[in-house]
């Protein structure tokens, strides 16, 4: 039986679904051009409070509905950078949709079901309620992709997303059902059990449906070799659609393939280690070098955030607290730089129309100083050099690489980080050593300038006080490995 | 300790300054020009004083590091922000404090685009020199240590010459491939020591068999800085295409920090290692002071041929630095700051005919000395510390270095002795190209002798170049204990070593 605590529990996600709700209805009966302005607003405040309350009820450990559900510092944690990153994306997109020809008041609610989506992800305790969050958050994603109907490039990338999503759930699935089949329970608790302190509890069968399963969460990360949607639907995908999936939906599954991998399955780390230090050797590898030859700053972004995927794989194949810990902090970090870098693409336009060439950047420190600043700080945080922010993610990740000896690894992490820095220096480059072309138009909105500037800041000045967010993700990390 | 942070006040002073450029300064282009350009003069200036008083309160009776400072920066993970000096690293810091406003006076009518910008990047990488060479933490090394790329890369790469681009990428990706082994080699001695801090680490004794990988990660990030031998490629592009203030810090203070680095970690903290590679880093170094001297008798280019004599040059360093005895490390330090002051006097020389004629051809210029006497003069004399004539400072290094070297190994010093005689001859070989001769070149009879603000940027150097020559003892006291502490140090770690192997033997 279900009882009001269990519906506690849940409760910012019961909220959030329940608006979700709310705005279709007010979006339906409002006038059709007040219609965006009221839902979109709602929507931002639906979840600033959903981020309010989540943090406002971190409380430990709590089981509900019968352990399907849970809630911990590390769900805590995870939800708290998904909700961020949903609302800055939201908040930056007002201008794009208005002239972009997509204004209709579906999209911030499309939004609200994916974060539910999540939201769920981050606290399945289940390989079905993990299935159904993974679901809720994909389908309303396809619909995102392809949310520019009238352009080709978008309802391809929805459509490429829509096929090979549906593939890769495919592939976790039967994971799942190999799963069960072999073990005879889907609750993570009990697999728990059942692996903890027998080194050779593993039979094949399990083996594989594991791999399925990794195999599925990869495609949901974009991982090599299952990130060939990645840049297509990164390209097609309206650029703050690309925004949200670069950085929401990434962490929700990094924080799901965190935890399925750590959580029920961690007294099998020697079983899956192999697989986690092949996709992330291979994700580093591939997006170092395949970016390098991109002319589109989106695609690029996809290449990149394969690279950084990879990074954070490393920290998984590690295996241990502080690995998680680095994954942690390098996934709020990755958010930061990631909402930024993106509020610098949305600024990309010229005489009102997107461009998304590499080459329109050309000289553009001239034009817009602080823009080009911006980019500067961004890629050279995303290439990891001190005292950028994304350094000290790298930092760690290595950190608890070496600790678990994972020597070639790191090795190959850190060159790889190498070939990475030469692509952002190109775009540095462009922006800073070249002629100007054309400009940008002028102003660029204040929303997406007031986030530039903050992440930038944040970007910048996170060695000052990284307490914060090294605490919390110490405390999530210890929520996945308690005693 | 509530002492006044003088420290980080001279580290942080001049981003200070730099933040403040960046927000304040604003107007019509005119304006914007010359606030930048006094702003950022005053601010080095003051850091330059400021750091001044390091010289005069600094204690020379002792090894340990003075002013420090500690900060708990990230408790958990047991590092915190640590700085101080000791004999080593103090007369470094003055060095970056010194040349900054140098550079930024040389860089007075040189730059006319974008110089709120130039002058902030100047600044920045004044902060990020003098805090790599304060550091007494690890992290907060590297820190400064990768920094300093960000500044260097777009002063390179949108201030310099027609090849610049090249010659950014070449600069930052070559340095951060070496950096990024060394990063894994901090990040492996942090766990095998528990923590980051300097002093501490220097009294760890590390598995030997973990030293030899761990000081090649080092030597992967330090030789690309120094340049050694065969990865020196990156240097002459990078100073070529640098705007004259970039190449005067590049060769002036980033390649000091390679060299710094083998003194500060290799040497005290992988003592077997230090001496397992010695004969590598031997060989190395006598390849480039020959190699690279005859390089550069063949260059066109007057930066290119400093160029390569800084790695020339930067060879006698390492050799000092790993024979690893009392006057060869001595000399070493002495022969860095030497060729900190002489390589940027010399690139100066460069820049202020190449503000003239916009060439550094070679066969451009002939016969200068009928139009600029001073300028010939200025550059007679440190042509002349270059090539380590009695009385200037390049002797006393040179010589400290070669005596150090005689007790470890005759060929070693006999075949870098060699180099010297060949940089007298690339040296003279340029003298004599750019300033005698017949005046024939039309452009160059109209040409004019140094200025009232170039003179003012070359009297500093003039003066210290020969102060160093003629008496270097109080150079040499700030060094000496700090020295000895080092080489006591690394021969008893060896000692103890060698100690253990007999006692193993004898079982």
């Amino acid at each position: 039986m279900t009882e009001l605590p269990d519906m506690l529990a849940a409760g910012p996600e019961i909220f959030l679904a329940v608006m979700g709700m709310v705005l279709m209805m007010v979006g339906v009966f409002s006038s059709e051009k007040r219609a965006l302005g009221i839902v979109s607003g709602l929507a931002v405040a639906s979840l600033v409070v959903t981020l309010a309350s989540v943090v406002w009820m971190a409380d430990g450990r709590i089981v509900a509905f019968s352990g399907l559900f849970l809630t911990d510092s590390f769900a805590v944690f995870m939800k708290t950078l998904v909700l961020l990153g949903a609302v800055l994306v939201l908040i930056m997109s007002e201008n794009y949709i208005q002239r972009e020809g997509m204004a209709r008041f579906e999209f911030p609610v499309l939004v609200i079901y994916a974060t539910v989506g999540m939201m769920m992800m981050i606290s399945a305790n289940d390989l079905i309620s993990l299935y159904i969050g993974l679901e809720l958050q994909s389908l309303s994603l396809y619909v995102l992709a392809a949310f520019q109907r009238d352009r080709g490039r978008s309802s391809e990338a929805g459509l490429k997303y829509f096929v090979l999503g549906a593939l890769s759930s495919c592939l976790l699935l039967y994971g799942c059902s190999l799963i069960y089949g072999f073990t005879g329970t889907t609750q993570f608790e009990a697999l728990a059990v059942l692996f903890t302190g027998k080194e050779s509890a593993a039979s094949p069968g399990l083996v594989v449906g594991i791999v399925f399963l990794s195999a599925g969460l990869a495609f949901k990360v974009s991982a090599v070799p299952f990130h060939m949607w990645t840049p297509d639907v990164y390209e097609g995908a309206p650029t703050p659609v690309t925004a949200f999936f670069a950085v929401a939906p990434k962490i929700a599954a990094i924080a799901l393939f965190l935890r399925v991998m750590l959580e029920p399955f961690g007294g099998l780390i020697d079983e899956w280690r192999q697989i986690i230090v092949l996709i992330s050797v291979a994700s580093m590898v591939l997006g170092a070098f395949a970016a390098v030859a991109q002319r589109n700053i989106k695609r690029l972004m996809a290449y990149s955030s394969i690279g950084h995927v990879g990074y954070a794989l490393v920290g998984l194949a590690s295996g241990s607290e502080a690995g998680l810990r680095g994954v942690l902090i390098y996934m709020a970090i990755y958010l930061v730089m990631n909402v930024g870098a993106f509020a610098c693409i949305l600024c990309m336009q010229i005489n009102g129309r997107m461009v998304e060439q590499i080459d329109d950047l050309a000289g553009s420190a001239k034009s817009h100083p602080m823009m080009a600043l911006g980019i500067l700080v961004f890629m050279f945080s995303l290439a990891g050099i001190p005292p950028m922010a994304g350094f000290f993610g790298k930092f760690f990740i290595f950190t608890a690489a070496i600790e678990a000896e994972l020597y070639t690894l790191a090795i190959i992490g850190v060159v790889s980080s190498v070939v990475g820095a030469f692509y952002y220096l190109r775009i540095v480059k462009i922006v800073y050593f070249d002629d100007l072309l054309e400009p940008f138009d002028k102003p660029i909105g204040r929303s997406l300038g007031t986030i530039m500037t903050l992440s930038g800041v944040v970007t910048i000045l996170f060695f000052l006080y990284p307490a914060p967010i090294l605490d919390s993700a110490s405390i999530a990390a210890a929520a996945l490995f308690p005693g | 300790m509530s002492e006044f942070p003088l420290l980080s006040v001279v580290t942080f002073l001049p981003l200070a300054g730099a933040i403040m450029i960046l927000l304040f300064v604003r107007g019509t282009p005119d304006d914007v020009a010359r606030n930048a350009r006094w702003g950022a003069f005053w601010v080095s200036l003051v850091t330059f004083f400021a750091s001044l008083v390091l010289w005069f309160k600094f204690e020379t009776g002792t090894a340990d590091f003075q002013f420090v400072e500690v900060q708990p920066w990230l408790p958990a993970f047991n590092i915190s922000y640590r700085l101080g000096v000791d004999g080593i690293s103090v007369l470094f810091v003055l060095l970056s404090t010194l040349l900054t406003p140098i550079c930024i006076l040389a860089s007075w009518n040189a730059i006319q685009e974008r110089v709120k910008e130039y002058m902030i990047a100047f600044l920045v990488l004044e902060t990020m020199m003098v805090g790599m060479f304060a550091a007494l933490d690890f992290v907060v090394f590297y820190i400064f240590f990768e920094a300093v790329l960000i500044p260097m890369f777009l002063i390179i790469g949108v201030w310099g010459g027609p090849r610049r681009v090249y010659a950014a990428f070449k600069f930052f990706l070559y340095t951060l491939l070496g950096s990024v082994l060394m990063l894994l080699a901090i990040i492996a001695m942090y766990i095998a020591a528990g923590t980051t801090d300097i002093p501490t680490l220097m009294q760890f004794k590390f598995d030997p068999q973990w030293q030899t990988w761990l000081w090649l990660a080092f030597f992967a990030s330090f030789a690309v800085k120094v340049p050694m031998w065969p990865v020196h490629t990156w240097l002459p592009d990078a100073h070529v295409e640098a705007p004259t203030a970039g190449s005067v810090i590049l060769a002036g203070v980033l390649l000091k920090m390679g060299a710094y680095g083998f003194l500060r970690f290799s040497l005290p903290m992988l003592p077997i290692a230090s001496e397992f590679f010695t004969p590598f880093i031997f060989t190395l170094s006598i390849i480039a002071v020959i190699y690279t001297s005859l390089v550069a008798l063949a260059q066109e280019d007057m930066k290119k041929l400093i160029a390569y004599s800084s790695v020339a040059h930067m060879g006698f360093v390492t050799v000092g630095i790993f024979a690893a005895n009392q006057q060869a490390v001595e000399g070493a330090i002495i022969q860095m700051l030497s060729h900190g002051f002489v390589s940027a006097a010399l690139f100066l020389c460069v820049g202020v005919v190449y503000d003239r004629i916009h060439s550094r051809e070679i066969a451009r210029y002939g016969g200068l000395v009928h139009r600029m006497p001073r300028y010939a003069a200025v550059f007679m004399l440190f042509m002349l510390a270059s090539v380590g004539l009695p009385g200037t400072s390049g002797f006393v290094g040179e010589f400290l270095i070669m005596l150090g070297v005689f007790e470890v190994s005759t060929w070693a010093a006999l075949l870098i002795a060699s180099g010297m005689v060949l940089g007298a001859a690339y040296m003279l070989y340029l003298y004599r190209r750019v300033i005698f001769g017949r005046l024939t070149k039309d452009d160059l009879k109209s040409i004019l002798d140094l200025d009232a603000r170039e003179m003012l940027i070359f009297a500093p150097l003039v003066f210290l170049v020969l102060w160093m020559g003629i008496y270097p003892a109080p150079f040499l006291d700030i060094i000496s204990m700090s020295v000895t502490n080092l080489v006591d140090n690394y021969h008893g770690a060896l000692a103890a070593v060698d100690g253990g192997k007999i006692l193993a033997a004898s079982r």
